[in-house]
């Protein structure tokens, strides 16, 4: 239980970090920063019992049915993670506090730290497969919202989605690998799968887990080709960097697979491909930094080496090599997490990070200096830091590797070499010699905030390695690398650090290192350009060929498909819906039927039956053929009457009744509405109706077999007869299919209710708001030119036609789309905006259309206007065979209309060439 | 009698795509109407024909006797009828209304809420 207050306490104290700053002001940072001290200690104490072999649990039951637990387990691997990420956590707390000193959104920014830390916890904690990755992914995200801190800048944006979309999607491939591993030893528990290594090794399932767990952890350690991401997320600020992206974040995916060694490791496949990859990494990291001039990008190449001699070591699997990972991994966290808090103090105070315009900082910034001075050493793998105790581990865990022992050799000493040539460019460069005149700012000491983080670091890799120093088991031994290393390697080890291993080979290659990472600094001013020219092979090709293109791919992609599938063609979308069902149908009757089950039995019909059926087949085809309103109405009112006499035939006598009156209503309805509308229908072409008509006759013909089929089926009519039982002992009513509608299904009549009534809502809301809008019009003082009957007449709220005219007054103030004007380009040979002189006639000429005869008698000086409507109607009807090129339509109608619609054509040819020209893309 | 019914079903469906893929409200509102119709004429033959047998129960039995209509099938077209005709109501207003706005009928001009893309969006 404590356990997990423990790893739940940073997410709480995250969320209440705003509201601390508010409250706290220049305190909070030391107010943060005690959690995880506090924190730091608690798991410090747990130390001795696991230097004695003792591995602690604590489990609470979270999904208990999907064998999912918030689990947790200490071993010498998670308390060194756990001890690393609150160590530097607290560390950082403080110096952002100083950093962002007065910055407004410090608030937010402690809260994605502190989500972060809680969340990088809860990974190395973890025992328990899908706890470990919701925790994985938890670091994604709030690496995400620090990435993006500054959101504000294009390129923060950018380089957050970049290290999300990387890390995020290897996180869904590790997903993948974790679930088949927790299949194939069945089990979600860490410390169980651990113990299951060689049921796992000779897993068929191996190979596939392999690979999945593989990406999780190279994306996120940033391992090539995926290393790209790291350098980008230097747009973080400077104390994200420090610890995300340098000290603990990265090195989950160098945790995962130091974790899952005994379960995973030891094979030739896993043995080969981390070496060479970490190889590779290793290499392209150290070439990516000396490639740089921003401090922090320089530092984030020498990171990246890190990353991948971590994985090859553990890729090299032999007891050296695992204690040389456990040595390095905690040096490289100490100083190079010192190392980005330098950088970023000398950005603070000196206002660049660029290593050429800086110069003489060390008396300007003494401790920074110090600091500095101490972690580069460490680095640079001189006596007695740390690091170089992890240096010349790593010469000899590559000089005894059991494959292609030269070959990693070469890598690790080329990769020292450079990695000794940055110690120089970030703590020697800047810091010695005159000061650079192009210094932005005349800097000074950091404040103590930024102070704290630096110094104590860089102190401990001093200590660290003088700890070590004495021969025989010392404390480091004891209390850190023998757990560490007995709980990468599965088994016990035991180790045995010094500083001093005699006169050796890989001393001998330390010398190398030494001379010829001298000579790269000293040269690096000049062979700089030989490493950007690297550039396009192993950092930009990278990003541009497993990132930018693969997106910019994707984004086509998903714009070709909106393209095609939303495209906002209404008739499209129908043709698909009838055009899937069929194909889904088609394929289900393919194959599961047998021509046998369509057989067409003549049917029994008397010959009303037949008459009623050749009416309901006759006025359908009629209405789809009317080419006036009044016989679509009549036709489809034929077909309506003749399904109702059809259902009195076949005792359904309330559906009779039902059908009459709603067709009575529904020809009412469809005469009232119609005869508004204009008498143009668009004849399609040749093609498109051919192949409309080809996929509505296969439409219906598959509905028809699909019913010849469900008609062989025997029914089950349980349901009926149980209404048909009990409606009168229960219901009272002798109507079965009333008491159906009233009483044994009365919620669903309900809801019908209520369906018309939003129905009938809707009818009102777009009739009201018309209405209202009406009265705008009327209200503006802007009259239409040219004798327009601006005010309507008396009847006008009675006249529904009215709306036509007044919506017609209503278009100057209209903000219409482009396209919606190009479609309506053949009705109007001018919109009445367009062209002031022509509306008259045409608004009136519409207006009889809508109204018809009835329309003339309205105004004297309409008369003649209403036979111009009269003509335009005629034409209208012939033009839309053009429907989709106006400007021809325009064109050849012009001739059979009035002089003045000629003269008003004329008039607009610039409305005309516009339309015409949008027209085409439809 | 079901198998021609099927046929006619059929034949309304084919008549109710062909509209529907019309280049005119009016035409695609018609379509409407008949894809009803072909919808309810389906659902009531796929639940047997009974002739000239209504699912009334006389009085005063307590159940039906001898043959009756299957009762489940109408209560769902009655339903069906009613609604389709509500829709039938909005989709009627609706045409009138882009009518009187956008000055066509052609489902193709209606371009306000998805415009075509034009060289520059992309």
């Amino acid at each position: 239980m404590t356990m997990l207050l423990a790893v739940l306490s940073p997410f709480v104290l995250a969320f209440l970090a705003p509201a601390l700053n508010r409250v706290l002001g220049d305190l909070t940072p030391w107010v943060l920063a005690s959690l995880p001290a506090l924190l730091f200690v608690f798991f410090a104490m747990m130390i001795g019992p696991i230097a004695e072999g003792e591995i602690m649990f604590a489990t609470v039951s979270w999904v208990p049915s999907l064998g999912v637990d918030l689990a947790f387990m200490v071993d010498g691997l998670s308390v060194t993670f756990a001890l690393l990420i609150l160590g530097i956590g607290a560390c950082v707390v403080l110096y952002a506090g100083g950093y962002l000193h007065g910055h407004p959104a410090i608030g937010r920014f402690f809260l994605s730290l502190l989500l972060f830390m809680g969340a990088m916890l809860g990974v190395v904690l973890a025992d328990n497969l899908i706890t470990l990755f919701i925790f994985w992914e938890l670091t994604s995200f709030s690496s995400f919202l620090l990435i993006g801190f500054n959101h504000e800048s294009q390129k923060s944006r950018d380089a957050a989605i970049q290290a999300l979309v990387i890390t995020g999607l290897g996180g869904l491939a590790m997903l993948g690998g974790l679930i088949l591993m927790g299949r194939a030893t069945g089990t979600w528990s860490i410390s169980e799968i651990l113990a299951a290594g060689d049921i796992l090794r000779d897993h068929e399932l191996y190979l596939p887990i392999f690979i999945l767990v593989l990406c999780g952890a190279f994306t996120k350690s940033a391992q090539f080709p995926f290393h790209f991401w790291l350098p980008g997320a230097m747009q973080a600020p400077t104390p994200v960097s420090a610890y995300l992206h340098s000290a603990t974040m990265v090195k989950a995916g160098v945790y995962l697979l130091a974790r899952l060694n005994p379960a995973l490791g030891g094979t030739d496949l896993w043995m080969m491909t981390l070496s060479i990859f970490g190889g590779i990494t290793m290499l392209v990291g150290s070439i990516v930094s000396l490639m740089k001039t921003d401090m922090k990008l320089v530092l984030a190449g020498s990171t990246i080496m890190a990353l991948g001699a971590l994985v090859m070591l553990i890729g090299i699997g032999t007891d050296y090599a695992l204690i040389a990972m456990g040595t390095f991994l905690v040096a490289h966290s100490l100083y190079k997490g010192a190392l980005f808090m330098v950088a970023g103090s000398v950005d603070h105070e000196a206002g660049t990070r660029e290593v050429p315009i800086l110069g003489g900082l060390r008396k300007l910034m003494p401790i920074t200096f110090a600091a500095a001075a101490i972690a580069c050493l460490s680095m640079a793998g001189l006596p007695p830091f740390f690091g170089f105790i992890g240096k010349e581990l790593i010469y000899e865990a590559v000089l005894g590797a059991e494959w292609l022992a030269a070959l990693l050799v070469v890598l690790a000493v080329a990769s020292s070499v450079m990695i000794f040539a940055v110690g120089g460019i970030v703590a020697v460069r800047p810091f010695f010699g005159p000061e650079h005149p192009d210094t932005p700012k005349h800097a000074h000491e950091a404040p103590l905030l930024m102070l704290v983080g630096p110094v104590l670091l860089a102190a401990l890799s001093l200590v660290f390695g003088l700890l070590a120093s004495p021969d025989g088991a010392n404390l480091v031994d004891i209390y850190l690398l023998t757990p560490l290393a007995t709980a990468i390697a599965g088994q016990p080890m035991e180790t045995n650090l010094h500083l001093w291993h005699g006169f050796n080979l890989p001393l001998a290659l330390t010398g190398v290192t030494i001379a010829l990472g001298v000579l790269t600094y000293r040269t690096w001013d000049r062979t700089r350009a030989f490493w950007q020219a690297l550039d396009p092979f192993i950092f930009a090709g990278c990003q541009k060929w497993f990132y930018e293109k693969p997106l910019a791919g994707l984004f086509a992609f998903a714009d070709w498909l909106f393209r095609n599938i939303q495209s906002g063609n209404l008739r499209f979308y129908f043709m698909a819906i009838f055009g899937a069902t069929m194909l889904g149908l088609a394929a289900t009757i393919g194959v599961r039927m047998t021509p046998a089950d369509f057989a067409f039995d003549m049917p029994d019909a008397r010959f009303y039956e037949w008459m009623l059926c050749i009416l309901i087949v006759v006025g359908a085809l009629g209405a789809a053929q009317a080419r006036n309103h009044l016989t679509a109405i009549i036709t489809l009112g034929i077909m309506g009457y003749s399904i109702a006499l059809l259902f009195v035939a076949f005792g359904a006598p309330d559906l009779a009744m039902t059908q009459f009156l709603v067709e009575t209503l529904t020809v009412i309805l469809v005469a009232l509405v119609l005869i508004h509308l204009p008498q143009r229908v668009f004849s399609p072409r040749g093609i498109s109706r051919a192949r409309d008509l080809v996929l509505s006759g296969l439409f219906g013909a598959m509905m028809t077999l699909v019913m010849l089929a469900a008609l062989r089926v025997d029914q089950d009519l349980f349901i009926s007869e149980y209404y048909a039982a009990n409606s009168v002992p229960k219901a009272y009513g002798t109507n079965i299919v009333n008491v159906i509608l009233v009483d044994f299904r009365s919620v669903d009549t309900f809801g019908e209710i209520i369906v018309l009534a939003i129905a009938g809502i809707g009818v009102i809301a777009m009739l009201k708001y018309r209405a209202r809008r009406d009265e705008d019009d009327d209200g503006t003082p802007a009259p239409p030119p040219d004798g327009e009957p601006a005010t309507p007449p008396p009847d006008a709220d009675a006249d529904p036609p009215e709306g036509s005219a007044a919506a017609e007054t209503t278009h100057p103030e209209d903000p219409r789309d482009p396209a919606t004007d190009a479609a309506r380009g053949e009705e109007d040979q001018a919109d009445p905006s367009d062209a002031p002189t022509g509306e008259g006639d045409d608004a009136t000429a519409r207006v009889a259309d809508a109204k018809g005869e009835d329309a003339v008698a309205e105004s004297p000086d309409e008369q003649d206007e209403a036979e111009d409507g009269a003509t335009a109607e005629n034409t209208d009807a012939e033009m839309t065979a053009d429907a989709e090129d106006p400007t021809g339509g325009t064109a050849d109608n012009a001739p059979q209309d009035e002089p003045k619609a000629t003269a008003k054509a004329e008039e607009a040819p610039a409305t005309d060439d516009a339309t015409g020209e949008e027209e085409k893309p439809s | 009698m079901e198998p021609l019914l099927a046929v006619v079903a059929g034949i309304l469906f084919a008549i109710a795509a062909y509209l529907l893929t019309r280049r005119s409200i009016v035409k695609m509102v018609i379509g409407l109407v008949v894809l009803g119709n072909a919808a309810n004429l389906t659902l009531f033959t796929m639940g047997g024909l009974t002739r000239g047998a209504s699912a009334i129960i006389p009085y005063p039995e307590t159940a039906p006797v001898g043959d009756y209509a299957n009762p489940l099938p109408q209560a769902l077209v009655l339903t069906a009828i009613v609604i389709g005709f509500g829709m039938l109501a909005f989709a009627l207003v609706l045409a009138y209304r882009s009518w009187q706005e956008l000055d066509t009928l052609d489902p193709d001009g209606m371009r306000v809420a998805e415009p075509i893309a034009t060289e520059e969006d992309k």
